[in-house]
């Protein structure tokens, strides 16, 4: 079934977007130019077939009827572990743990992981480009045990200053956490080299690999990351269905999440016996058509080729860096060299929320504030940055689109 | 584009370019501080308010050209008010973005030029943040004013 979807066909865009229902619409009288993609994707028809699918036919609870309908459903959310398994490079099924996003894979960790070995001061080092979701959490627990937040600071270009991050790495820090493409700036960052200079001194690291998936072959063996987060919708899946990978050991050392049915084997009133990895961390009836869905998503994804769709993305997002800054005023924030997915910029004199509602008005969808990621905007003495992001299924006529759009808004305002 | 001229009208982009009253006022008897996490607009509003009489006002703070702007011209159509009427000003206002207005017979002028936000409904925060943030002031609320 797999080898199928392997054969990678010619890339061929006008196909893809043939695929994606959402796409041909009509927005204020424009046809729809989509560039909100690290917000969320839109959804081809096999995932959206998929999740209709299942409550069309196999609408029924898993792992615990021997009815027929339960089978079904189970081998299906079980096969679909096995596909992302696969996707990421896991050696083993049971080191993905299906969560409802990125948010939920990182506080599990934060929570199961983390949390039990965490003492005052103790250290946990993340970077300046991290999202809400990979700062959050470890503030909370640094405040609920007295360990300390540490941050590596990035440069003026928006990549992680590498001198520093060695040197925050210490006897007192129990984890790294870092993003693997940053969705304020684009930066695609060198987690391989952090991940080995954070293990020469035995230091575990959780990678953000939401924007990645999307945009990139993600092979978390080579890696050698300990935990990778991401959320099927970021990557033409649905909403409210994530995963996390975890190297079977750090699973099976962890501590339960939620409780409850579904993550134990047996029950009495005495003692619970808990059942393993993943399932410990799945307490609860999932999100089964989320599962299936997120699995045909990441088909999807490679019936096109991740190669070809990193091609593909490449041209446009050089297209779309080169076209942008020749509209008067405008300025990139973020030009690492190794960028991928979106491009961040601000317009002399005019604030990017007047810029989403203007492109809008043309039927350019655009993200206008500060993604998430406010720490980052402070960086560079920002409060919002305008976002194009970009998906496999965009054009260069998108590209047009974008920069007309900029055009008008430059007239509106004089 | 003509669409757009509704929404950004020229007073709009005139008290966006150059906002009146954008100081920090040193002698407020009180003041207040709006955020839209949203977008990261913030606004602080400075009031000298003697005798129920808003006798000056001032705020400074960041936010796009309809925050902006609202901020301004809300400073000019308040100031001298007493603090009644700036209410009775807001709760007109806000009908007019909310678009439920029945006509109460208040006299908006200038701020007449607001009505395309009711277009928008996502910028309808943006044009009452201000507004928002003058009535804790007016209140005397201490807690940050948030759109959300
Ligand atoms: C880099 C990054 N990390 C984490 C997240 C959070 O993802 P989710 O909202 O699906 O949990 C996002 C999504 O906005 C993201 O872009």
């Amino acid at each position: 079934m797999m080898s199928e979807h392997l054969t990678a066909r010619p890339f061929d865009v006008e196909a893809i977007r043939a695929d994606f229902p959402a796409l041909h619409q009509q927005v204020h009288g424009h046809p729809l130019v989509y560039l909100d993609n690290a917000a969320t994707t839109q959804k081809p028809r096999t995932v959206i077939d998929a999740v209709r699918g299942f409550y069309e036919n196999d609408c029924s609870n898993v792992h615990r009827g021997v009815h027929a309908l339960s089978q079904r459903a189970t081998v299906a959310y079980e096969s679909s572990r096995t596909v992302i398994k696969n996707h990421v490079g896991a050696r083993d099924s049971r080191e993905i743990v299906f969560t409802r996003s990125t948010t939920e894979s990182i506080n599990l960790v934060a929570h199961s992981f983390v949390r039990p070995r965490l003492k005052e001061g103790d250290e946990v080092l993340i970077t300046t480009m991290e999202h809400h979701s990979n700062i959050v959490p470890w503030q909370l627990l640094c405040q609920q045990t007295g360990a300390k937040l540490r941050v590596v600071p990035i440069s003026d270009e928006g990549e992680i200053i590498m001198e520093e991050y060695a040197k925050l790495l210490n006897d007192r820090t129990r984890i790294v956490g870092v993003v693997h493409i940053s969705n304020a700036l684009g930066t695609v960052n060198p987690v391989k080299d952090m991940i080995q200079l954070a293990h020469e001194q035995g230091i575990p690291v959780l990678v953000d690999g939401a924007q990645a998936l999307p945009h990139l072959p993600v092979d978390v063996q080579d890696l050698d990351c300990d935990f990778y987060a991401f959320s099927a919708h970021k990557v033409y899946g649905p909403t409210g269905i994530g995963a996390l990978y975890g190297k079977r050991a750090h699973l099976l050392e962890m501590t339960p999440y939620q409780s409850g049915g579904d993550m134990i084997l047996s029950v009495t009133f005495d003692e619970t016996h808990f059942n393993e990895p993943p399932h410990l961390f799945e307490a609860g009836t999932p999100n089964i058509e989320g599962a299936l869905g997120f699995a045909k998503a990441l088909e999807y994804l490679q019936s096109v080729g991740i190669e070809a769709t990193q091609a593909h993305e490449k041209h446009l997002l050089d297209q779309a860096t080169e076209a942008v800054l020749e509209v008067p005023g405008i300025r990139l924030v973020g030009r690492a060299r190794q960028r991928a997915g979106a491009l961040s910029f601000v317009m002399e004199g005019i604030h990017p929320h007047d810029i989403g509602t203007i492109l809008d008005q043309e039927g350019v969808a655009v993200r206008a504030g500060h993604h998430c990621a406010q720490p980052v905007m402070q960086r560079y003495k920002l409060s919002a940055t305008v976002r194009a992001s970009f998906a496999l299924y965009n054009r260069s006529d998108e590209i047009e689109a974008l920069v007309k759009g900029l055009h008008t808004v430059r007239e509106v305002f004089g | 584009m003509s669409d757009l001229k509704e929404l950004y009208k020229e007073v709009i982009l005139d008290h966006n370019r150059n906002p009146r009253n954008c100081y920090i006022m040193d002698c407020a008897t009180r003041t207040a501080d709006g955020h839209n996490p949203l977008c990261g607009d913030t606004v602080k509003v400075y009031l000298r308010i003697e005798d129920g009489i808003i006798e000056e006002i001032s705020f400074q703070g960041h936010g796009c050209a309809i925050c902006t702007a609202s901020t301004s011209l809300m400073t000019e159509s308040v100031r001298g008010k007493t603090v009644e009427e700036a209410q009775g000003l807001f709760d007109e206002f806000h009908l007019m973005l909310t678009g439920v207005a029945e006509e109460q017979g208040i006299e908006m002028g200038k701020l007449m030029v607001f009505e395309g936000v009711r277009e928008y409904p996502v910028r309808v925060k943006c044009a009452t943040l201000a507004w928002h943030t003058l009535h804790a002031a007016m209140e005397e609320k201490k807690e940050n004013v948030s759109t959300e």
